[in-house]
């Protein structure tokens, strides 16, 4: 066996270890009037993976989102989705987004805003809406009005839409803002769920976040 | 409807604005008010003479069903860009324009239906000839989806500026006249005893177009209103 052989083996080894590439950014910019908000960045999200953006305010960690969900069109460079390049149609249910808006009606309750996003992005196999919500701490506040929630009660009630629908990619934006410590654990207790089935995530943060399964890797944004 | 799939998307979406719509009731009584406060005004202005207002009754009709649907158009995406559930619409798997059809559906059954069942009732009160009604009805019918949908794709070109209301009016101002001038054209047609097919073939063909260019104009702006 030559080189080159054994070369090409040992590629087609580590690729069947390496777990599928997600998410791709390739030399991704966004340009704000000519000013470079942030990048370029190179990183590769891997099924089962969690990425931590980090980044003082003002950093672009917000805009970097939203140019993953394909809502700001990138200045520079290309994100690829499941090996194939970003559009709106090849991402078609493949990304859920929580941002700082929570996308819930305040007059509906959270199990009706749940029905809407189940309709609209599926529903994950042998998941419902009763279980979701008391899987978030809203157990009793089902068909409360959202309104009536506190701050952090209406986060939760954004998360439990993520145990919800069967995105592989979650992007999450400062999904720790407003909760308590037992809300971020269960924001780390979802995380580790998702990745331990197979999804990935992209999460940003300005806070020391601990993730019980291991240090996440990080991707850093400067200012 | 498997969740997830195309019309399940759609009736959970169409479902959420009327539940929306309901919990927020004396929002839908308001255009309706409007239209009954307006079309009672005018025979106190004008004098009660019956040949003048069955002269005019269907113009007036129009015009009060037509700004009406104005006072509520403004609104149609405000709320969802505000609380963030239109990033939810964009990312889900569903092509955007059919789910802004639903919006516009959702919008014209709230804002525009409440007008039409009310609609007889002006045409009555200011003398409208009541062999005519049916034919003002089809018209509004045409009419008012017509306008939901040119005036959405307007409220879409406009949804990224603040205090977007003046604009809104000045644009649609242009786009409301012809909608106007066939519809009560219909009516006056009707009322001489002329045939009025004609210009109800208009209103319906620019329904179709409409039906088929407006959602896609407006998820395209919507797309750029929210690219900033």
């Amino acid at each position: 066996m030559d080189i080159r052989t054994a070369a090409r083996n040992n590629r087609r080894m580590t690729a069947a270890i390496e777990p599928p590439i997600l998410l791709e950014a390739r030399a991704l910019g966004f340009l704000r009037q000519d000013e470079p908000v942030f990048g370029p960045l190179d990183f590769a999200l891997r099924a089962g993976e969690i990425a931590l953006v980090e980044g003082d305010n003002g950093s672009g960690k917000t805009t970097l989102m939203r140019v993953l969900t394909g809502m700001l069109r990138p200045g520079e460079g290309e994100v690829r989705l499941d090996g194939a390049t970003f559009s709106l149609d090849t991402m078609a249910g493949m990304v859920v987004f929580l941002g700082h808006h929570l996308g819930l009606k305040f007059d509906l309750s959270p199990r009706e805003n749940l029905a809407v996003s189940a309709g609209l992005y599926g529903l994950r196999e042998g998941a419902d809406a009763g279980s979701a919500l008391a899987e978030v701490g809203l157990a009793g506040f089902e068909d409360e009005p959202v309104r009536r929630l506190s701050a952090g009660q209406k986060k939760r009630a954004a998360l439990a839409r993520l145990l919800l629908v069967p995105a592989r990619i979650w992007l999450l934006d400062e999904p720790y803002a407003n909760l308590d410590r037992e809300g971020i654990a269960l924001v780390n207790r979802l995380l580790e769920r998702h990745t331990a089935r197979g999804g990935a995530a992209l999460v940003t943060s300005h806070g020391a976040v601990s993730f019980a399964g291991g240090e996440p890797r990080r991707i850093r944004l400067h200012a | 409807m498997r969740p997830g799939s195309t019309p399940a998307a759609c009736a959970a979406l169409l479902r959420r604005d009327l539940t929306l719509a309901w919990r927020r009731r004396g929002d839908i009584a308001l255009p309706v008010l409007y239209a009954v406060i307006v079309a009672t005004l005018f025979p106190f202005a004008l004098g009660p003479d019956p040949a003048l207002l069955s002269r005019i009754a269907g113009g007036v009709v129009f015009v009060t069903v037509l700004l009406a649907i104005l006072l509520s158009l403004d609104q149609l995406f405000r709320a969802d860009i505000e609380d963030g559930s239109m990033e939810q619409l964009m990312l889900a798997p569903q092509p955007l324009a059919l789910l802004v059809a639903m919006k516009i559906l959702a919008h014209w059954v709230t804002a525009a239906l409440p007008l039409i069942v009310v609609a007889p009732l002006l045409a009555g009160m200011l003398k409208l000839p009541p062999e005519v009604i049916p034919v003002l009805v089809a018209a509004l019918l045409l009419a008012t989806p017509l306008l939901s949908l040119m005036g959405a794709v307007l409220v879409a070109l406009t949804a990224g500026t603040r205090r977007s209301g003046m604009l809104l009016a000045l644009m649609l101002l242009p786009l409301c006249v012809p909608v106007v001038i066939f519809a009560a054209g219909a009516v006056a047609a009707a009322q001489e005893g002329l045939p009025w097919i004609a210009p109800i073939a208009w209103l319906g063909a620019g329904l179709a177009l409409a039906l088929v260019l407006a959602p896609l104009a407006c998820a395209a702006a919507l797309r750029i209103a929210m690219d900033t």
